[in-house]
Order: C-alpha cells, then sequence, then structure tokens
C-alpha cells in the first residue's frame, strides 16, 4: 500500500467527508437558520468533488490493498451520481423552504449518501461493497423519514428501512454463501477462484442469486420492487427526486460491477436472471402505472420500468450492452431530474399539488413548464429525437446483437404501453380544461435545472458524442 | 490442566443453568440477569480459549450495552409477560414440532461436517506466533482493513445523526435552569419598591 497515491485517487470522496463533517460543525454551532447557508456549500464542496473526479487519470488502479477500484467506468458513474445529488439537492431548496424542511442535517445527509454512492461504485470487494451500500442507504432512511410531522413520510421511511435492512440481510447471506465457496471476498479472488472450473459449485450460485436479489432491491426491480411506489409517495418530493436519481445510477453500476468483475465467467447463470428481473420490471413499470392518479406513484412505477429497460443491455452481456446501460442510466437521470423539477412547481396558493388531473390546462397557464415537462414524457416514451429515445435504441441494438429478440420484443411492446401513461400527462395539460393555475414564478432555481434537463433531452442528438464515446470508454474499463 | 478443565465444567454448567432461568423465570428482570449471567461465564469460555479480546467484547458490548437495554425496555415498558405466556401449551405441539426439526437438522449439519485442511491448518495456529490476538487483530484492522474501518466510523456517525434528526425536538414553553442568568440578576430585575398608602392596599 502507498498511502500517498491511495490517498490521492480517493481525493473526492475525502472532499466530500471532510466538507460534510465541517459542515454538520457548522450548522450545529451556528444555532439559527444555518440550512441555506449549508445547503450552498454542500453544493459548491460536491461541485469540487465533480471536478475532482473527472481531472483524477481514470486508469485502473486498486487502493487500500485492493478494497477499492478507480477506472474510467467508475469515473463516468461517480460523476453521473454526483450530478444527480447536486441538481436534486439545488432543486429542492424551495421546496423545503416552503414547508419547513429547512434543517442543516438534510444537506449533510445528502453530501454522506453521495459518499457511500461513490465508494460503493468503487468497491472492489464483498467487504467495501456491503459498507459502501450501507453508508448510502442509512441517510436514505432518514431523509424519507424528513418530514416527521407527516404520517406518509415516517411510514415511507420506516417502511424503506425495513425493507431495506432485509434486502441488507439477503445480499449478506449471498455473501457469506460466496465467501464459502470460492474463500476470498475481493472480486479478484473470486473472479480467479471460479475461473479454475467450468461449472461453479451450487453454492456459488445460489450466492450470487442472494447477491443479485440485494442488489435488485436497492435499484427496485420486479420482483423487489414492493417498497418503491410507498417511499416515492410518502417522502417529501425532493427526496423521491433524489431517491429516483443518483442512488438508482450508484445501485445500477455495483451491480453492473458486481457481475461482470467478481462473477464475469458465470454469464450463463446470471444472464436467465436478469432476463426474468429485466421482463417483469418492464411489464409491470409499464401496467402498474396506468391507474397512477398521483404523479409521484407514477414516477415510482415509471422508474421501475425504466430499470427494466437498462437492464436489457446488462442481459446482453457485452461490452456494448454495458455501453447501452450507461448511455440509458444517463438519459434517465436527466428526464427524472427534469421531471421532478416540474413536479416540485406544482403548487397552488402554496399548496402542494401531486395529482395528475392537476396538471389540466398547464399547455395554456404555463406554456413553458408545459413545453418542459411534454418534453421528459416523451423523451421518457422514446419518442425520437428525444433522448429517450436513443438510450433505448442502445439496449435493444445490444439485445438484438446477442440473438435475445423475445426480450427485445417484449421491450418495445411495453413502451408502447407505456406511451399511453405518458401521452395522458400530455393529453391533461394541453386538451383538458384549466382548474387551477399554479404559483408564479416557480424558483430560479428550479427553472435553471429544468431547462438544463429539457435542453439536454432535446438536444442531445444533435452533439451525443461526450456521452456515446464516455459511455464507450468506462464500458471497456468494466468488460473483462 | 485439570485445572482448565474444572473451569471449562463449571462455565459451562453455569451458563446451562442460567440459560434454563433465562425461560423459566417468572419475572423479566431476573430474566434479564440471568441472560447477564450466561454472557458473563461465555466470556470466561472465551478466555480459555485463549481468545481474550473476544472476551473482553462480549463483557463490553453484551453485558454493558445490550443487556442494560434490554433491561431498560422491560422496566420502562411494562410488559406482561405473564399474559404473554398464557397460550404456551395451545402453542407447544407447533412449536416442539419446530424445535425438533431444527434439532434434527443440526444433527445432521454437525455428523455430515468435516473441516478442510486447510481449515485445519488455520486452526492449528490462530494468530502469529508470540504476538497476542489483541494486537494481531489491531494489526490487520488499522493497515489491511484501515478503510473499512473508517467507513464503518462513518456509517455510526451518520446514525447518531439521524436519530437526533427523527428524534430531537425543541418544545416550546420548558422551563430549563439556567445557572448563568440566576446569577447574573440584578437587584432592580426582581425587587420592585413600591409605596404603600396606608388602609388603600395595592
Amino acid at each position: 500500500m502507498n498511502p500517498v497515491s491511495d490517498f490521492f485517487l480517493i481525493l473526492p470522496e475525502l472532499i466530500l467527508l471532510g466538507a460534510a463533517s465541517c459542515l454538520l460543525i457548522f450548522g450545529v454551532f451556528r444555532t439559527t437558520n444555518a440550512d441555506p447557508g449549508v445547503t450552498r456549500l454542500a453544493v459548491v464542496f460536491m461541485g469540487v468533488s465533480l471536478v475532482f473526479v473527472l481531472a483524477i487519470a481514470g486508469d485502473e488502479k486498486m487502493i487500500f490493498e485492493g478494497l477499492l477500484i478507480t477506472d474510467r467506468f467508475g469515473q463516468f458513474m461517480k460523476a453521473l451520481v454526483l450530478v444527480g445529488a447536486i441538481l436534486t439537492l439545488v432543486m429542492g431548496h424551495g421546496y423545503r423552504e416552503r414547508e419547513g424542511l429547512m434543517q442543516f442535517e438534510y444537506p449533510v445527509l445528502i453530501m454522506f449518501a453521495s459518499l457511500g454512492m461513490l465508494l460503493m461504485v468503487s468497491a472492489n470487494d464483498l467487504m467495501s461493497l456491503y459498507l459502501g451500500l450501507e453508508l448510502q442507504s442509512l441517510p436514505l432512511y432518514v431523509i424519507a423519514a424528513f418530514n416527521r410531522d407527516s404520517e406518509r413520510s415516517s411510514e415511507a421511511g420506516l417502511k424503506y428501512f425495513v425493507l431495506g435492512a432485509l434486502s441488507s440481510g439477503l445480499l449478506l447471506y449471498g455473501c457469506c454463501l460466496v465467501y464459502g465457496f470460492t474463500g476470498s471476498t475481493s472480486f479478484d479472488g473470486i473472479s480467479a477462484a471460479l475461473s479454475h472450473d467450468n461449472t461453479p459449485s451450487t453454492g456459488v450460485v445460489v450466492g450470487m442469486v442472494f447477491l443479485s436479489a440485494g442488489l435488485a432491491f436497492k435499484v427496485s426491480a420486479v420482483p423487489f420492487h414492493m417498497w418503491t411506489p410507498d417511499v416515492y409517495e410518502g417522502a417529501p418530493t425532493p427526496v423521491t427526486a433524489f431517491f429516483a436519481a443518483a442512488p438508482k445510477v450508484a445501485a445500477v453500476a455495483l451491480f453492473l460491477r458486481v457481475l461482470f468483475d467478481p462473477f464475469g465467467t458465470m454469464i450463463s447463470h446470471w444472464q436467465q436472471l436478469i432476463i426474468a428481473i429485466s421482463i417483469a420490471s418492464m411489464l409491470l413499470g409499464a401496467f402498474a402505472a396506468i391507474y397512477q392518479t398521483n404523479i409521484k406513484r407514477l414516477m415510482a412505477y415509471s422508474s421501475i420500468g425504466n430499470i427494466g429497460y437498462a437492464f436489457v443491455g446488462l442481459a446482453a452481456g457485452t461490452e456494448e450492452g454495458i455501453q447501452g446501460v450507461i448511455i440509458y442510466m444517463t438519459i434517465y437521470l436527466m428526464m427524472t431530474i427534469g421531471s421532478f423539477g416540474c413536479i416540485l412547481s406544482m403548487r397552488v396558493r402554496g399548496q402542494m399539488l401531486e395529482g395528475i388531473g392537476d396538471l389540466a390546462g398547464l399547455g395554456r397557464t404555463n406554456p413553458l413548464m408545459a413545453i418542459a415537462l411534454a418534453a421528459m414524457m416523451f423523451s421518457l416514451a422514446g419518442i425520437p429525437p428525444l433522448a429517450g429515445f436513443f438510450g433505448k435504441l442502445y439496449v435493444f441494438l445490444a439485445a438484438i446483437h446477442v440473438g435475445l429478440y423475445p426480450l427485445a420484443v417484449i421491450g418495445l411492446l411495453t413502451s408502447v404501453v407505456g406511451a399511453f401513461y405518458y401521452f395522458r400527462i400530455i393529453k391533461i395539460m394541453y386538451f383538458d380544461e384549466a382548474k387551477e393555475v399554479f404559483d408564479k414564478p416557480i424558483g430560479r432555481e428550479i427553472t435553471v435545472v429544468v431547462s438544463l434537463s429539457a435542453v439536454f433531452v432535446l438536444l442531445f442528438f444533435v452533439y451525443p458524442t461526450p456521452v456515446i464515446t464516455g459511455a464507450a470508454n468506462a464500458a471497456a474499463a468494466l468488460f473483462p | 490442566m485439570i485445572i482448565t478443565g474444572l473451569c471449562f465444567y463449571m462455565f459451562s454448567t453455569v451458563i446451562i443453568a442460567s440459560a434454563v432461568m433465562v425461560i423459566l423465570s417468572r419475572n423479566p428482570v431476573h430474566s434479564v440477569l440471568f441472560l447477564i449471567l450466561a454472557f458473563l461465564n461465555s466470556a470466561g469460555l472465551f478466555v480459555l480459549l485463549g481468545a481474550e479480546f473476544l472476551a473482553m467484547i462480549l463483557v463490553i458490548v453484551y453485558v454493558g450495552a445490550v443487556a442494560v437495554l434490554f433491561m431498560f425496555v422491560v422496566m420502562m415498558l411494562n410488559v406482561n409477560f405473564s399474559a404473554m405466556r398464557a397460550g404456551v401449551l395451545q402453542y407447544l405441539p407447533t412449536g416442539g414440532m419446530i424445535g425438533l426439526v431444527l434439532l434434527a437438522e443440526l444433527i445432521f449439519v454437525i455428523s455430515a461436517w468435516q473441516a478442510t485442511p486447510a481449515g485445519l491448518e488455520v486452526l492449528a495456529s490462530p494468530t502469529p506466533i508470540n504476538v497476542t490476538n489483541t494486537k494481531a487483530l489491531g494489526d490487520l484492522l488499522y493497515t489491511k482493513y484501515f478503510y473499512l474501518f473508517q467507513a464503518a466510523g462513518i456509517i455510526l456517525l451518520i446514525a447518531m445523526i439521524g436519530a437526533m434528526v427523527l428524534t430531537l425536538r425543541k418544545r416550546e414553553g420548558v422551563r430549563r435552569q439556567r445557572v448563568a442568568q440566576q446569577v447574573g440578576r440584578k437587584r432592580q430585575e426582581s425587587v420592585e419598591i413600591k409605596k404603600v398608602t396606608p388602609r388603600s392596599g395595592l
């Protein structure tokens, strides 16, 4: 171990940790009204961390005796996670101010959660995987219940906590089995042990399935999605936006690394599993969302469906497939943030609204916001030439190239079903009579974030190169 | 050797006896006290095995924290244990069946269990020679597993923040003692001299 270079390589994480600790102390001693300052500083420090993530060369290097790893894949995913965290934190500020949730612990917890996500993305050992996952989950449980005067928020927090603990149990059980049957906790050690024999022992397969189940909980893939709609609905909206953005990307990144790094040789075993999860998620995401009247619940089902689409690329099990997943998650992140930006500005006389029907007539009362939301919905439905189309294109192409035609066909059919409820929102906005007019102005920070993501979604096809080459490099780094 | 053997049987007997008493005693507080006794004697067994660090951790964590927590819960929640025990005979057949199945499984597992040669080698020399196992653990924890140790620390910090965020309430109208304010009080603030004219009252 060379401590100096090790610490240099985890500088982004160290910055987050140091800044979060200092802001915590600052918030405690500054007794009154510390939140606005702490939030601003948190955004600044996460930005600094993002700069360091991008600046530190992305060649593959081991840190702390192989417990952590940095490579181009990790670099790309970490950048995505931080962008998601920063944008959702900025976006939620106005909501928290109005709803009386101005406690400085909120940005601090977001920073700690981001720290956990970064560590999770660079995990290279079952132990660091678990600790990163817990470091990420624990702040999320707390911020889900952040509005403690609201029964639904507390319920969301408790539900998330109990199910999260259950999933951790499954994950640890899987880790134990894998360790027991391969004799190593490090990803390299596991893949070395698995490369000796062509048919891995049943114990390893069972362990791998449990490990995947634990991770599927975190990305809320069917059949481990039960918590998602309730938690998304109950948690305060900025928290929901954060849940749908950053932790999802981080968990998908971890999923990719676990399946391709230690279990790369077992692809024939996990491929069936991923195909099943993917089909179930796409079907449930498409059909269950039809009956929703609450837009946060709708977004929850939409995110379940989106994980299903992303997993189409993962099921392909090729470098192209990984690239597809990374591109999909990048675009998904921007679409989600844009949609939640619009949801956060659904406010009538200071009251937050969550019903889909409340959007009626938005096309006339607030045309700009309606255009942004319509762009997001068209993109989520996968209409060319918006960004969402390209995300789907890459994952489906990857699946077709390895001959997974049924998966691609089911994906296409479910996206047609999904298009129904995305278009319904657009129809309500433009063709229904306005009941009430949303408050204006919607707040500068939301305007900035929504326009950013709208521009990304609308103009992705003009200059997609940075995302696509970045994803290609990342995929090449991960693929064995 | 004889002393070690005697100690082993003494500790084991006390553990089994106190474990039985944990279940049988009518008073829940006594149950918790017997549980603590069982923990202490298990710590003794660990010392006999040469795992002194584990023994101390058992005393500190289980006796010092977990059992005291149990005690708090038992005393503060006022759970009616005799009511909970009322249906014992009713559930006995089902519970007994499950117990038997578990016992059978345990017997099967233990009878089929074999340590691998590599495992036996490790067992023969649990710690590096001439190093106490506290030191051996420390050597690993602060070098090779340094990152994991620190990450676990951060998780505990978050748990602390979370507990405070979710439960700490600043209540209005609570009278607190502020010593500085009391001491720094001036005569003018608290005493007022009024001139009272006779027979008129205040």
